[in-house]
């Protein structure tokens, strides 16, 4: 059964910190990122990350496996943008139909830099965050409901459960002598069969812990204690602060450069 | 210590066309515990829901008066705590102590006396681990004496408990019980309880109510006084009464017939685990005999019930069915529901149409039945299994019963001579429980091999001709 | 129309819980079909119309929600719940996910309120599987694939729209009616108009 648990130890520096704080570390530099397609900003960007990297306390193994699928994520964007750009340039290479000029080249490189550089600090955070704190510090230092927090991360918990419901319904299907082999119109059949079962058990569940929770109190309109208190301290300011001189940085570097390639 | 008075109460959920209960007059003093049954459908569950002032205003239809404290049910919700029988559908938060938290914080309790007050809820209820332990961790009566340390945990005057052991294995269900029996002892609240296992919690009560199939009571009173005058009609009606006749033991007539699945030095290990699910298992079904597989959760029977139907693929040693055809995981589906039929624990994940009769139909038309012999043959079962009346009902709005039958009849439906159950009398009640036994021994004597892996022992007393213990992930001898 | 539910912007808990539960149902199921895809993946990702057809699977829970609980908000909630938890299972591109999820929330969003919170019917359906198509491939032509010409943009989108339209659109409004027959919506206003049982 897959666990809820996130991949990094909570003993290591970044599952320590404000999950808030965090979130605001991703989207500060996922907005300087976004803000241009010049390959300049995403590169530096991506350095700090990586610089940073050793002290996250993520296990390296995870992290290499996911940034595999990263990787090949970011080259097919590379590759997508550079052979079906528009516009001029000096052709590079010519395969038949399909040009590929320098100039579109130099833009999809841009391109995938950039989803690299947004894609790592993401999949950091996620990987050192434990979902009740990152729901705590939501609700606590960024005022979001406490219903849909909590409603959240209840329905979150059962994740493993409808994994497992999945493949047991799979195997009823087999066993009830339905299967699709390679016919794509069947194989869609029985997705959407199984599709189907997985809902109907999601929905009826769903629907007895919401009975469940408000039978503990869950719908009363008082206010709601703070059991696990999520704060800012210093150190997460000090990360943040960091994050945004990065950001900053990189996108004061390409302008001053004369590479920067604003969006609008 | 709370007090509780039904006056004609009636309920008819939104949808239905029938009441689910009609017209109780019911007086429960402070400090009783009480045991409230009665034939399935009669309205136990909507009864206790009520109680605990869970039925919205707009799900349903309400006559007549149903009071905690003297005050309407839907008011007094912080004086009532309620346990019901899934534990998933239940536990909310991702570690323990935050679920038993859960109740507190959302009644704004005091945050410096809150975690004390959950840790003696997890002592109260012999809770084994801390409190950042994984509720997805939990064995299933783990979870259910969180659940209860959840409830308990707001100290409510008026506890109800929807069969709260019905989900569980026997080791569960044990575990809960005597949570519950050391809780009940230290404390003053009054107790409503539902639960079909009589006997083992009869000495948790002092009084017995039974609510009739067409409204109003049938007996209320002292367990003794109770069973005794009413013994047989409530045997009748599908409870568990204590010291009523057991079921007459039916075991196979004659030696096993032909060989319908041998298994060789089986085993299955799931990728990166460190020890195997299950190994070197040998087992032999013939036809006419029926093998129980025993065991506790965790040990590897469902697993082995997955390999023998031929939906698992083991990553060592073989299976091989009926004349001597191997590997059955490899199988296209059809030929396997020609050769073995599996009904799993819970049916509804077997359900593929919109109405019972093209459910039964399916199996028949995979295979490649003529379309005439194929009515022939959901008629039949349809008979056979009492599903004429639901023959254009969605399979999803059948009972617990019904669904069950169901299940078994879409197996049937492709002539397999090997059946493979998992839990079959899973939280069953009597008169379905009797069904089911009376249904699968008659399988059994038509020339069927049947393999059950079950928990149930009165199950197994009754019908196995032979029975297998997993361990672990190995056969105990 | 019945007033189960009470008002448009008032959730019970219900209404939270079970919108929350199909934002992670779905995260199973893109599981699953990122699997299933994964061997063709590389064809598709190299030939983005065809992922404008695959959008339709990803838009179905953005509709499917408001369908079912009828709540404002459903839409944007439910489609970025179920981006933060195809994060949390593991897909490599990270939280901007998330930010997509919300903006494809958003564009199905707009559709159900262009039927004013009452209406449920095929228009609303399709026009809320159509924006929310159109929202998700806008969002990809300004984050990947910002070096294309304008028509190949719009007509990327287009694609989206159409196949959302459909599939998200249309397919949301036919699991609705099959999921209230099986009676699990019975908590529901979508669930009441189902013959007594």
């Amino acid at each position: 059964m897959l666990t809820l648990a996130p991949l990094a130890a909570p003993s290591g520096w970044l599952s320590r910190r404000n999950p808030a704080a965090k979130l605001g570390v991703v989207a500060v530099i996922s907005l300087a990122a976004v803000s241009t397609t010049d390959p300049l900003t995403p590169a530096i960007l991506l350095a700090a990350e990586l610089l940073a990297l050793p002290f996250c306390g993520i296990r390296i193994g995870a992290f290499l496996r996911r940034s595999r699928l990263l990787l090949l994520a970011a080259l097919s964007v590379t590759l997508v943008n550079a052979v079906f750009a528009d516009g001029g340039g000096d052709v590079v290479l010519q395969v038949g139909p399909l040009r590929l000029t320098d100039a579109a080249l130099f833009t999809g490189a841009a391109l995938g830099l950039r989803v690299l550089a947004v894609a790592v600090p993401g999949v950091l955070v996620f990987a050192t965050t434990d979902p009740t704190d990152l729901a705590d510090s939501l609700v606590q230092q960024l005022r979001a409901p406490a219903r849909f927090a909590i409603g959240s991360l209840a329905a979150f918990r059962m994740l493993p459960l409808l994994s497992a419901e999945w493949r047991m319904i799979a195997m009823a299907r087999r066993a009830r002598g339905v299967d699709a082999g390679f016919d794509p119109v069947a194989r869609i059949r029985l997705f959407t069969s199984t599709m189907f079962a997985l809902l109907v058990g999601a929905i009826r569940r769903g629907t007895r812990l919401a009975t469940a929770m408000d039978a503990r109190g869950f719908d009363a309109r008082t206010p709601r204690t703070i059991a696990r208190p999520q704060r800012m301290r210093p150190v997460d300011w000090v990360m943040l602060t960091a994050a945004v001189l990065v950001a900053a940085g990189a996108v004061a570097i390409s302008v001053a450069l004369g590479v920067f390639r604003g969006i609008f | 210590m709370a007090s509780v008075e039904l006056r004609g109460f009636s309920w008819r959920h939104a949808g239905r066309k029938a009441p689910a209960v009609r017209d109780v007059d019911l007086r429960i003093g402070s400090g009783e515990r009480v045991l409230l049954l009665g034939p399935s459908g009669s309205g136990k569950s909507t009864l206790l829901g009520a109680l605990a002032g869970l039925l919205p205003e707009d799900s349903g239809e309400q006559s007549g008066e149903i009071l905690v404290d003297g005050i309407d049910a839907r008011k007094a919700r912080e004086r009532t705590g309620i346990v019901f029988q899934d534990p998933q559908s239940q536990l909310v938060m991702v570690r323990s102590g935050d679920d038993v938290a859960f109740g507190l914080e959302n009644r704004g309790f005091p945050a410096g006396d809150l975690w004390a007050r959950v840790d003696t809820a997890l002592d109260s209820v012999g809770f084994g681990y801390g409190r950042a332990r994984e509720t997805t961790a939990l064995s299933g009566g783990e979870q259910q004496r969180l659940a209860l340390a959840g409830v308990l945990a707001l100290r409510p005057s008026l506890l109800l408990l929807d069969e709260p052991t019905a989900n569980l294995d026997p080791e569960g269900a044990g575990q809960v019980r005597d949570a519950l029996r050391s809780v009940l002892a230290a404390s003053e609240s009054t107790m409503v309880m539902v639960e079909h296992r009589v006997a083992d919690v009869v000495g948790l009560v002092d009084r017995v109510v039974v609510l009739a199939e067409d409204g109003g009571l049938l007996a209320d009173g002292p367990p003794g006084k109770v069973f005794a005058e009413h013994g047989e009609e409530l045997t009748r009606q599908g409870v568990w009464v204590p010291g009523a006749e057991p079921v007459a033991v039916r075991h196979a007539g004659g030696p096993p017939g032909a060989e319908l699945v041998r298994t060789e030095d089986l085993g299955l290990t799931h990728p990166g685990a460190e020890t195997a699910s299950l190994s070197g298992v040998d087992l032999a079904v013939g036809a006419g005999e029926l093998v129980a597989v025993l065991g506790a959760n965790g040990s590897g029977k469902s697993t082995l019930a997955l390999m023998l139907g031929g939906l698992l693929r083991p990553t060592s040693g073989r299976v091989i069915l009926a004349g001597g055809a191997a590997s059955p995981h490899k199988w296209r589906a059809p030929r396997l529901a020609r050769t073995v039929g599996s009904v799993f624990q819970n049916p509804e994940q077997q359900f593929v149409a919109s109405n019972v009769r093209d459910e039964l139909a399916l199996g028949p038309r995979r295979i490649g039945m003529p379309a005439g012999e194929a009515d022939r043959v959901v008629g039949e079962l349809l008979e056979r299994l009492r599903l004429s009346a639901l023959a254009e009902a969605n399979p999803y709005t059948l009972s617990g019963g019904q669904a069950r039958r169901l299940s078994v009849a879409t197996a049937l439906a492709t002539a397999p001579g090997l059946l493979v159950f998992d839990e079959p009398t899973f939280g069953q009640d009597r008169r379905t429980w009797a069904e089911l036994v009376d249904l699968i021994g008659t399988l059994r004597d038509e020339g069927r091999g049947i393999v059950a892996v079950t928990h149930d022992r009165d199950f197994t007393a009754v019908l196995a001709d032979r029975s297998v213990t997993i361990h672990k992930g190995r056969i105990a001898c | 129309m019945s007033n189960v539910g009470g008002s448009v912007a008032r959730w019970r808990t219900v209404d939270i819980v079970v919108a929350a539960v199909l934002a992670v149902a779905f995260g199973v199921v893109f599981q699953v079909a990122n699997g299933l895809w994964s061997v063709t993946e590389g064809a598709f990702k190299f030939f983005p119309p065809a992922q404008a057809v695959l959008y339709g699977l990803w838009i179905l829970p953005a509709v499917l929600a408001p369908m079912i609980v009828r709540k404002a908000g459903a839409a944007l909630f439910t489609e970025t719940l179920a981006s933060a938890v195809s994060v949390l299972l593991g897909s490599p591109y990270g939280a901007i996910v998330i930010v997509q999820g919300a903006v494809e929330g958003l564009g199905a969003e707009l559709g159900i309120a262009a039927g004013g919170y009452r209406r449920f019917g095929i228009g609303v359906a399709l026009l809320s599987g159509a924006l929310g198509g159109a929202a998700a491939t806008t969002w990809d032509v300004f984050y990947s694939y910002a070096s294309w010409s304008v028509s190949w943009k719009l007509g990327y989108i287009a694609c989206a729209a159409v196949a959302c339209a459909v599939v998200a659109g249309l397919g949301a409004l036919l699991l609705t009616k099959a999921l209230a027959q099986t009676g699990v919506l019975d908590r529901f206003p979508s669930g009441r108009e189902r013959a007594s049982v």
